[in-house]
This record gives C-alpha cells, sequence and structure tokens, in this order.
C-alpha cells in the first residue's frame, strides 16, 4: 500500500481555472455558490464537472454501437457480380486467407483490438474510480495517457473506406458506398474519445487523500 | 453523483506553501449555479441502444429461413458470394458449402431473406446457374461476369422443406407456365436431348422436358411440354415423329428432300400432326401417351391393330439382312423383320437360318378396299401356301448388298406346307434369286476350273519358241535376199528395161514394121471384102460351087 505524501492543490483550497489555467483560491465556507475565475470570468471546477457520469455515458453508448459496428457491412462494393458487403472481420479473414496476413494483422489490431481495448480500459478505469480502488494508480495513469495518444487511430479504417468511397465510383463496373457498420464504427470512435475526454484522472489519486484524512 | 463537495477547501491548512498568499481569489457567481439536469448526457447512449435495438429486431425479423441444398459438385459456388435469385431477384446467399457427410455431395447452406419463406415448397427447385451451351441455346452468358448464383423455382406443394436436392440442369419449365404435358413412347431416344423443340406445322410450340427409360427398359418416355395457346392441337388422333431426320425420295418428278428446320436436323425435334382424314378430335388429356415414329411416313400410316408373327427358315446366307428390314408382297411394304437367328437342323446335318417377321394384314385390306375384315381371316395362310405363297430373300440393292424378304406367289414351286415351330407359323421359302445367279456363277467358275490352263501354257510356250526359231530362219532368208537375189534382179529388170526399149522404138508409127503391118492388114481386109463378095455370091448362087460361075445371060 504505497503512501502518497504529497497533497492535491484542492485538497489547500486551490482551484485550477479551465480556461486559463489560473490558479484560484477559494474562500472558506462557500459551499453552494457556484465560482470564477477572476481572471477570464470562467466557471471554476475542481474537477471536470459530471466527469464520471459523461464518462459512463459516452462509454455505455460506445459499447452498443460497437456490437454493429461490427456486425454490419462497413463498406458495399457494388460489382457486376453483385454487391459484396464487407464487415470489419470478413475484411481480416479475406486478407488472412489472401496470405497477407501481415496486413490482416494491422487491420485486426487497428480496427478491431484498439477500440476493443479502449472500450475496456475506459471500463477498468471507471470502475476502479467507482469503487475507490488504490491499485496500481501510476499504471491507471499512463493507461489514461496512452487512451488519450491512441484515440484518433482508431479511426483508420474509416479513413480507408471513405477514401475509396471517394475514389472507386466507375458507374456501373464497381462502386463503393459506406455501409451502416462505417456509421457504427465511426460513432464508437468519437464515443470513446469523448468518454476518455470526460475522464479526469485526478480522480485516480483522489482516494488517497481521502483515506489520509 | 457530485464531487466537489469532496474538495472543501481547508482552512488553518499547516502544509500551505509560502506562494498560497499570492494566489488570487475566486470569484463567487451572484446567479445561482444552473442546475441542468445531468441526466441529459444519458440520452446519448439511449439513443444509441435504441438504434442498435431497432436495428437488431429488424435483422432478427428480416431473417428468413436457413436451407440446405444438396449439389453434386460445387462449381462455381462460394460461401458468402453466392447469391440465390428468383426469377432473377435476389432472395438469399450461400453462406456456407461443405461436403456432406457420405462425402458424395457438396451441401450448401443459405440464408434466405424473410420473403422467400413462402417459396420453399417441398417441390421447390434449385439449380446452379452456369453458362451453358445446349439445345442449340446459349444460356448464363451473364455469369460470365458476374459468377454463378443458385436459382430457383418456386414449388407448389403445401408442404415446406429445408432441404432440397439441388438440380444439375436447369429445369425447361420454370412455375406456372401455362401449357400440357404429353408422355411420348419411342423405341429409342434418337438424337432428342432435353429442350429439343416441339413442332407443329414447323411451328415451335414446346420443348422435350424429360425422358427416361421405361421399367422393363424395352422403350423410352419422352415427355414433352406443349405451350398453352397450342396444346389443344394435340388431339387424340394425333401422330409424333422424329423431326430430325431428312427424307429424300426419288419419284418420276425427280428428287425430293423433305425436313423440318436446319435446326431440328443438328439438334433433333419431334413434330406432330392430326391427320386429315381424322375428323376434328377432342383435345388429349394431359400427360396421355402417343407412340412416337421414325418419319412422317410412318407415322401417318394407319395404325396397324393386328400383327401376324411368322417363321422363315433359310438355308442360305442372310447376309444383308437386318432387323428391321421390310416384308413386302409385290412392291408393298407389309411388315419387317424382327429377328434373325439360327438352328441346327439335325436330319440335313446343317444349320437353317431362321428369320423372325412379322406382317400387318391390315395393310393389304386398306390396299383392297373389297376384302372385309372377316373375309381377311379368311386369308387363311395354309390355303395361300397351296397356291404357291412362298418367302424369298431377294437383294433390295446390288450397291449395299441389302436384301429384303418379298412374300409372293410362285405357281412353280415345289409343294409344301405350312409348318408350325414353337407357336410360330413357318412359312415356306424357296431360294432366293441372288442364290440362283450365285449358283449360274459357281456352275461357270466350275467349268473354267475345269480348263487346262497349266497345258495349255506349256503348248503356248513350245509354240512360242518355235515360232521364234521361224522366225530366225525368216530373217536368214531376208537377208539372203537382200544380199544376193536383189542385184540380181537389179540386173534382170535393167535388161528388160534396154528389151523394152527396143520393143517400143520398134513399135513405132513410121517404123518399117509398122508399115508392113498396115499393109498386111489391108491385105487382109480386102482379102475379107473378096471373101465376102465371094460368100455372098454362093449365098445366092450356091449351084456354082457345082456348075462353075455362069455368066449372066443378056
Amino acid at each position: 500500500m504505497p503512501r502518497y505524501p504529497l497533497k492535491t492543490a484542492a485538497r489547500h483550497g486551490l482551484w485550477s481555472c479551465h480556461g486559463c489555467s489560473l490558479l484560484c483560491r477559494l474562500p472558506a465556507a462557500a459551499q453552494q455558490a457556484a465560482w470564477h475565475c477572476p481572471r477570464c470570468g470562467a466557471a471554476l471546477h475542481p474537477r471536470k464537472p459530471h466527469s464520471l457520469q459523461y464518462a459512463w455515458a459516452f462509454l455505455i453508448a460506445a459499447v452498443i454501437c460497437y456490437i454493429p459496428a461490427n456486425l454490419m457491412p462497413i463498406m458495399l462494393t457494388e460489382m457486376l457480380s453483385g454487391t459484396q458487403r464487407d464487415t470489419i472481420m470478413s475484411g481480416v479473414v479475406y486478407l488472412w486467407q489472401g496470405g497477407s496476413w501481415p496486413l490482416a494483422l494491422v487491420v485486426f489490431i487497428a480496427s478491431v483490438l484498439v477500440p476493443l481495448l479502449k472500450i475496456l480500459s475506459m471500463l477498468l478505469l471507471l470502475l476502479t474510480v467507482h469503487w475507490r480502488s488504490r491499485w496500481a494508480p501510476r499504471q491507471r495513469t499512463r493507461l489514461y495517457r496512452l487512451l488519450e495518444v491512441v484515440g484518433p487511430w482508431s479511426m483508420l479504417d474509416i479513413y480507408v473506406v471513405g477514401l475509396l468511397v471517394a475514389l472507386v465510383q466507375l458507374q456501373s463496373l464497381a462502386t463503393i458506398k459506406a455501409g451502416p457498420g462505417a456509421i457504427a464504427f465511426g460513432a464508437v470512435v468519437v464515443l470513446t474519445m469523448l468518454s476518455a475526454m470526460h475522464f479526469d484522472p485526478r480522480l485516480i489519486w483522489d482516494v488517497f487523500e481521502d483515506d489520509d484524512e | 453523483m457530485m464531487m466537489s463537495d469532496k474538495h472543501t477547501p481547508q482552512t488553518g491548512n499547516d502544509g500551505l506553501p509560502a506562494q498560497a498568499d499570492a494566489v488570487p481569489l475566486a470569484v463567487a457567481d451572484s446567479s445561482r449555479p444552473s442546475r441542468w439536469s445531468p441526466s441529459l448526457v444519458w440520452l446519448i447512449p439511449l439513443v444509441a441502444a435504441l438504434i442498435g435495438g431497432y436495428l437488431a429486431v429488424q435483422a432478427v425479423l428480416s431473417r428468413g429461413p436457413t436451407i440446405t441444398i444438396t449439389f453434386r459438385s460445387g462449381e462455381g459456388l462460394e460461401a458468402g458470394k453466392t447469391r440465390i435469385k428468383y426469377k432473377d431477384v435476389e432472395i438469399g446467399e450461400v453462406t456456407a458449402v461443405r461436403i456432406s457427410p457420405d462425402s458424395k455431395n457438396i451441401e450448401a447452406t443459405a440464408q434466405l431473406s424473410k420473403e422467400a419463406e413462402r417459396f420453399l415448397a417441398h417441390d421447390s427447385r434449385f439449380w446452379i446457374v452456369r453458362p451453358r451451351i445446349a439445345g442449340g441455346s446459349v444460356s448464363g452468358l451473364g455469369t460470365l461476369l458476374s459468377g454463378a448464383y443458385v436459382g430457383m423455382d418456386a414449388g407448389k406443394s403445401s408442404e415446406m422443406s429445408q432441404h432440397f436436392t439441388g438440380l444439375e440442369v436447369p429445369p425447361i419449365l420454370t412455375g406456372d407456365l401455362p401449357g400440357r404435358q404429353f408422355v411420348l413412347k419411342a423405341t429409342e431416344l434418337g438424337s432428342l436431348d432435353i429442350g429439343a423443340p416441339v413442332y407443329f406445322r414447323r411451328v415451335p410450340v414446346g420443348q422435350v422436358v424429360a425422358y427416361q427409360l421405361g421399367k422393363q427398359g424395352r422403350n423410352v418416355d419422352i415427355t414433352v411440354f406443349i405451350n398453352a395457346p397450342y396444346d389443344h392441337f394435340v388431339t387424340e388422333d394425333s401422330r409424333f415423329w422424329h423431326a430430325s431426320g431428312v427424307d429424300l425420295s426419288v419419284s418420276a418428278n425427280g428428287l425430293k428432300v423433305n425436313t423440318q428446320s436446319l435446326s431440328a436436323i443438328m439438334l433433333g425435334g419431334v413434330a406432330f400432326e392430326t391427320p386429315a382424314s381424322v375428323q376434328e378430335g377432342k383435345p388429349a388429356a394431359a400427360s396421355s401417351a402417343f407412340s412416337l415414329s421414325n418419319t412422317r411416313e410412318q407415322a401417318m400410316q394407319a395404325p396397324d391393330h393386328e400383327v401376324v408373327p411368322l417363321r422363315l427358315k433359310f438355308q442360305q446366307s442372310v447376309r444383308g439382312l437386318t432387323v428391321g428390314a421390310p416384308v413386302d408382297f409385290r412392291g408393298i411394304v407389309i411388315g419387317e423383320v424382327t429377328s434373325i437367328g439360327m438352328e441346327y437342323d439335325a436330319p440335313r446335318k446343317d444349320f437353317n437360318m431362321l428369320v423372325d417377321i412379322r406382317i400387318y394384314p391390315s395393310r393389304l385390306l386398306s390396299m383392297s378396299r373389297n376384302l372385309d375384315e372377316t373375309r381377311l381371316h379368311q386369308l387363311k395362310l395354309d390355303k395361300m401356301v397351296e397356291h404357291g405363297m412362298r418367302a424369298q430373300l431377294r437383294s433390295g440393292s446390288l450397291l449395299t448388298g441389302q436384301l429384303y424378304v418379298a412374300l409372293d406367289f410362285f405357281r412353280d414351286a415345289r409343294p409344301a406346307l405350312l409348318g408350325r415351330s414353337q407357336g410360330m407359323d413357318v412359312l415356306p421359302t424357296i431360294p432366293g434369286d441372288l442364290e440362283e445367279l450365285q449358283g449360274v456363277l459357281q456352275r461357270i467358275a466350275r467349268k473354267l476350273d475345269k480348263v487346262p490352263f497349266d497345258s495349255i501354257g506349256k503348248e503356248l510356250d513350245s509354240t512360242i519358241k518355235e515360232l521364234h526359231a521361224t522366225l530366225a530362219t525368216t530373217r536368214q532368208l531376208g537377208e539372203s535376199l537382200d544380199g544376193k537375189v536383189v542385184p540380181q534382179t537389179l540386173q534382170t529388170l535393167q535388161q528388160l528395161q534396154r528389151t523394152l526399149d527396143a520393143a517400143g522404138q520398134t513399135l513405132q508409127a513410121n517404123s518399117p514394121l509398122q508399115q508392113d503391118v498396115r499393109k498386111a492388114a489391108q491385105e487382109v481386109s480386102d482379102t475379107a471384102r473378096s471373101f465376102r463378095a465371094l460368100s455372098d455370091y454362093l449365098d445366092r448362087h450356091p449351084e456354082a460351087l457345082i456348075r462353075g460361075k455362069q455368066e449372066n445371060k443378056p
């Protein structure tokens, strides 16, 4: 059970302004009022407001969207041979069977594994904060940073589909359209990013403060 | 949940950093903080859940039945790609292709859409549409580009099924094509195939849709389908025949070629017609059976009701006689040969060639109107045999050596009786004309055999030698003539020339000899004149010979 001797700013009655990062002291005993930054006038909060609520909401929406994103066709290829509907997984399987397994691996990691890991990581962070867990705060913080970095890269295949839709429009020979899966997939990426954005990693550390009292 | 309550500022904090005094104070807001419901954010997962749920429900609802189709080969089938189409509208796709448990077939699992549910009757048919060239028609060319798909034809049965056996060839008739089927009984399939056209007055009105061997394998049952507006032309008296033949006939008017269309010759076909002699018959019932003749001529003949089987025993070779060869009576075909065999004839210590024929007495009847049925039965064969009715093998064509059986009356034939053998009448036979010709040729050959060609040859040889010697002597004679006789002859000729010259000179007109001769001739003529005077005088006065010349008295 590690001890972290340093106290957080909020403990000292110091809040940081979200707008201009001015450090403000809160007068004592002012519980019910809302506070403003004396410099820029933005509302002051000790932590991101409604952080957990928003993070949960977006995460649940992302989980819901993750199902159709994987089951529904992400790309509709209309050729002379008829319409071909490709889900992400069918694309991976196709690449794997075609022998280009490195590419299959890349697609699999970028489009299936990473979103799933993001969702699971968010779930882990939120749950541990809820249960006021004191387990591995540093690693959890690092995980959160990783989440923020990885976020935009999951848009890889949305990007590819967008490119193909724009490029392959040969009227009767072949046209590519974005399938409903692509929308769901985009939604998953956006929602997980929003969820990560709204999560306040300082919450991980607040537990130790409260225990010290 | 609000987190801010945990972060109450502490007063009198001993661990406060020194710069804390420099930290500006936060300004309290005069307005109450807007307590907008934080639960609004929960609309997002709610909407997502609603949309997802809607999609899920829709997917479940639009999910049609899953069926398995068994094919003999999976050519062109690809899991996840091959579509199933009904009337060229996509109703599902093949989701898996695997070898059936008994490893004899292919089992394709297909996921159909919801609306396809009602087509899955027990007798629905599935087949793989591939490019095909059959029966003069090309189909499925589109699949060259699009890949094969599974075609489907909805059944009519009320019984539903999930397992189907795919057809290997696309069915000719799909669904509810109006028309009727008929069964044709043929001795052989000929050049017919499924899809071969059926012609009525050279108009294609239907197709051959199936064929199968009869139960005993004695005939072929061909199912034809006549399309709707034309099927009532098939009456009970209609006659069907193979239209693939070419009828060549040579008549007094020249050569006649009678055919159906060119494609029928190439690919076979069936034609039907109702004889004009038959009054308007009523349309035949569906699936009624007709017999399929080989030619139109055969088909239009009056049907033979009565068949009389006969057996013929020949003591000659039947080479050139085939099963189906005609049996004719003075040029009219009245039957055909049904089988050819042989038996050992113990008393003769030889084999008899057995030829079984059948004759249709009705054909004789149709030729002679005055014969009625009752009298036909009185055409007793034994009576006929007594009158000299015999069978004979004749050659139909000297070129091909084809034989046919001729029945005729031979008044000078040796008397014979109608026999019985194995329940068949045995008609006596007489040797054929070809056989007689062979006999004559044989006799000539034997006589030729007796000619001593060897000794003739030898004598000829010696004769030639003698002739040779004679020729040699002749040559010698010629040479001696050349050497000795000819110069002599030349001399002789020269002598003769000279002699002739002398003679010529002698005979010239002014030669003394000539003059002498002329004088002499004159003398002679004078002499002759005096003789005539004398004879005249004597004629008048014969007495002068005795009395002498009398003086003329004054």
